[in-house]
């Protein structure tokens, strides 16, 4: 089953390598993985989807917990309660004069953007979970799809629960180094 | 406030650990760190010939006495040799604080002289790693590495140091204040977890305990003798586990595995409950799993959640520091009030038959030494009181069979990575520790010559290490495999050409013996014993003698090739080799 697990860890260098680390030294594979800092400069979220059975997962959640610059970890797959998984991909597809308005109509169907257009091609920008992105993927094939970029999941849980403690920052304070560099994201 | 050179800082700070001695070789990237430490006499160093001889040092003297381990190199080749040191410790969880040179900062990257991604090649074998850019965090890195180092399950923690981090200024800082928010080990123990393992101990019949090197570093020798002799429960010890519990006692069942007793690996398959207590069910001890305690609950005392439900599914998980766990277990057990007795009777019958049937031997011999007598004899002469520390192979294993641990820390032995060379310069790192004690190295010859340069350490600082080389002229361990299951084909393990051990020693400055005959063993190992300074003893043995009992790998535990002079061996196993 595919897991989705959402990991707090310290904001500085190297961490992402000590995650990525420990999975191909334990054989664990990821699947997919994406990173960015939080409200909280000092701390970045990581969520990563991994393939396991349940004792792979819970081993690999201990492993995870066991490094030290790894704040929390919470499998939102296997915890109680409903949580939020979002993916964005960009698909370059092909457009011919007589696809055109069909890709377009499609666009509106899914609620994608399009970002690019030349005499050739659409670039479309797609929000959405996993079955949402496939979907339109698998609508666009036909058409001829150049190719894609698409981002690792992203997932917070529903409801007012948050990873967050009273270890790190408050939502409502940003951490102290909040400059430029971090409002540009 | 006043500003201090990094060089400084690292030394008040190990002025401020607690730091006496430090295992280490200097080189272009600490080199002013060496200059440094001409100021600080109270910190000993110890200088190895090879780093990572360094490392095994740090790891002796840590698993000698308990306190974290120090070690310093250079970077590069100085940072790359300790890595099998690194992963010996690792996998042993032995509490190290390595510091490793690095090129400045600016280099970093830059494949300049002398570079190597120690921290990379160290990710996935240390507890924690640092590369320090700013010497202005040095006092809180110090203070967090050995915090992590000595804290939880222990490991070894490297910090990196680039050269301009050395000799660049910074205050000494407050370092009592530091947070480390994602560590924050369980040390206490569920109590909702120990009243229901008290409650599996109360119901089984035939209950074991199963204690590994944890038992060691939690100090909690005494709680298990109070939980085995309250309980009436026998009890099966890890390599990593002896000493931690006294192996003259009438309870103890011997080491379990492998090249366990058929006491204990019978016991371990028969019994209704097994107590696992900081050990990992590592494949030398389970053979093969699904066969393992087929049909036993299982509790499992950790420290380190990871290690609880990874090889096999637990039934009462407790996660903390075993010393805790069991004294509560004990006082839980204790209002029980004393019928266990008599209700344990007929287990520990059945049990002390399997211990009857089968014990360790082997055959004595009047014309060859048989190592196991060489062992048998140390353990006379100096009344099981030794520091051992071994090599690995076949002597490691006879070591751990009749060499009779009864106390902690007084074996020293690569158990998990199972590292050749490791003895020496963990016995020069128990040594320097313990200037009064006897200190042996029981080595083979194959091991011994991995880290055979430490000599010149051991003689420089008048260590009086007794090494005794066990020497069958082979990789033992590998012959005995090619004995077994590959039709005698002794494939590379023939160590025919070998330099002359005792010429060896006194080209080094220490002195050599030899013994060749049953009847020079005893005068030998006396001789080394009045001697002052190192001395190395090579034992000529019988090169044909295997380690027995043996579950060959792939095999449950209870089924073992058993010693040719075991008059009731049953031919059991199939000598088959899995691929």
């Amino acid at each position: 089953m595919k897991n989705t697990i959402s990991i707090l860890v310290e904001n500085k260098p190297g961490v992402l390598a000590r995650i990525a680390a420990m999975f191909s030294a334990r054989n664990y594979n990821i699947d997919s993985l994406s990173v960015a800092e939080t409200i909280d400069p000092t701390v970045s979220r990581v969520t990563c989807t991994a393939v396991g059975d349940n004792l792979e997962i819970e081993q690999i959640m201990k492993q995870l917990r066991k490094l030290i610059d790894v704040i929390r970890v919470v499998n939102f797959t296997t915890s109680n309660g409903d949580f939020i998984t979002r993916e964005m991909v960009l698909i370059k597809v092909k457009a011919r004069e007589r696809d055109r308005a069909e890709i377009m109509r499609t666009a509106d169907i899914f609620r994608a953007k399009i970002v690019d257009a030349s005499r050739q091609n659409l670039t479309l920008e797609v929000t959405g979970d996993e079955k949402k992105i496939d979907a339109i993927l698998e609508l666009l094939k036909s058409f001829g799809i150049l190719e894609i970029a698409r981002t690792g999941q992203v997932a917070l849980s529903r409801g007012g629960k948050r990873l967050i403690d009273k270890h790190m920052g408050s939502v409502k304070s940003p951490g102290r180094k909040s400059s430029n560099r971090h409002g540009v994201r | 406030m006043k500003k201090r050179t990094g060089a400084q800082i690292i030394f008040e700070s190990f002025l401020r650990e607690g730091v006496e001695v430090i295992f280490g070789l200097p080189g272009g990237a600490v080199v002013h760190l060496y200059d440094e430490l001409a100021n600080y006499p109270q910190i000993k160093h110890i200088l190895v010939r090879h780093e990572q001889g360094a490392l095994h040092a740090a790891d002796g003297y840590a698993r000698a006495t308990g306190k974290t381990g120090v070690c310093l190199v250079t970077s590069g080749p100085g940072a790359t040799n300790i890595v099998t040191g690194v992963v010996t410790a690792f996998m042993d969880s032995i509490p190290i604080v390595v510091l490793t040179g690095q090129v400045a900062t600016h280099q970093i990257g830059n494949d300049a002289f002398q570079e190597a991604d120690i921290l990379g090649i160290t990710r996935t074998c240390t507890k924690h790693n640092y590369l320090v850019k700013d010497t202005g965090d040095l006092p809180r890195v110090i203070r967090e590495a050995f915090h992590i180092a000595s804290t939880g399950r222990p490991g070894p923690v490297l910090v990196d140091l680039p050269k301009d981090v050395i000799t660049g200024e910074a205050p000494l800082g407050n370092p009592e204040k530091f947070e480390v928010r994602g560590y924050a080990p369980v040390t206490m123990g569920h109590p909702g977890q120990i009243k229901l393992a008290v409650r599996e101990i109360l119901k089984a019949k035939k209950p074991v305990i199963y204690a590994g090197g944890g038992i060691i570093h939690s100090g909690a020798q005494e709680e298990l003798l109070a939980l085995a002799e309250q309980g009436q429960i026998p009890v099966t010890v890890t390599l990593l586990g002896l000493g931690g519990f006294p192996g003259d006692h009438p309870l103890f069942l011997g080491m379990l595995g492998m090249h366990g007793t058929y006491a204990a690996n019978t016991a371990v398959t028969q019994c209704d409950l097994l107590i696992a207590i900081g050990s990992r069910f590592d494949d030398r001890v389970t053979g093969k799993l699904e066969s393992f305690a087929p049909s036993a609950r299982i509790i499992h005392v950790d420290i380190d959640p990871s290690s609880i439900s990874k090889n096999v599914t637990v039934n009462v998980p407790i996660v903390g520091d075993a010393k805790n766990i069991l004294a509560r277990m004990v006082k839980i057990l204790k209002e029980q009030g004393d019928v266990w007795k008599a209700t344990r009777k007929p287990w520990l019958a059945e049990v002390g038959q399997y211990s009857a049937e089968h014990p360790l031997s082997y055959e004595p011999s009047q014309e060859v030494i048989k190592p196991q007598y060489v062992i048998q004899q140390i353990h006379r002469l100096t009344k099981g009181e030794a520091i051992v520390a071994t090599e690995v192979g076949q002597h490691q294993m006879w070591t751990a069979q009749f060499y009779r641990f009864t106390r902690p820390r007084t074996i020293l032995s690569s158990g998990g990575l199972g590292t050749m060379g490791y003895g020496l310069p963990a016995a020069i790192g128990a040594q320097v520790a313990f200037p009064e004690r006897i200190v042996f190295d029981i080595a083979g010859e194959g091991s011994f010559q991995m880290n055979v340069q430490e000599l010149a350490t051991a003689v420089q600082y008048c260590l009086p290490i007794k090494v005794a080389i066990l020497n069958n002229h082979s990789l033992g361990m590998v012959r005995q495999w090619q004995e077994l299951f590959f039709n005698k084909r002794y494939s590379e393990t023939s160590l025919e050409v070998q330099p002359d051990f005792v010429r060896l020693a006194e080209a080094y400055g220490a002195v050599g013996l030899r013994a060749e005959h049953p009847r020079d063993v005893v005068p030998c190992v006396k001789k080394a014993l009045s001697t002052q300074g190192p001395v190395v003893m090579d034992f000529i043995v019988d090169p044909e003698e295997n380690v027995y009992p043996m579950v060959p790998p792939g095999h449950s535990i209870d089924e073992m090739i058993l010693a040719k002079t075991d008059k009731k061996a049953r031919k059991v196993v199939p000598l088959t080799f899995p691929s």
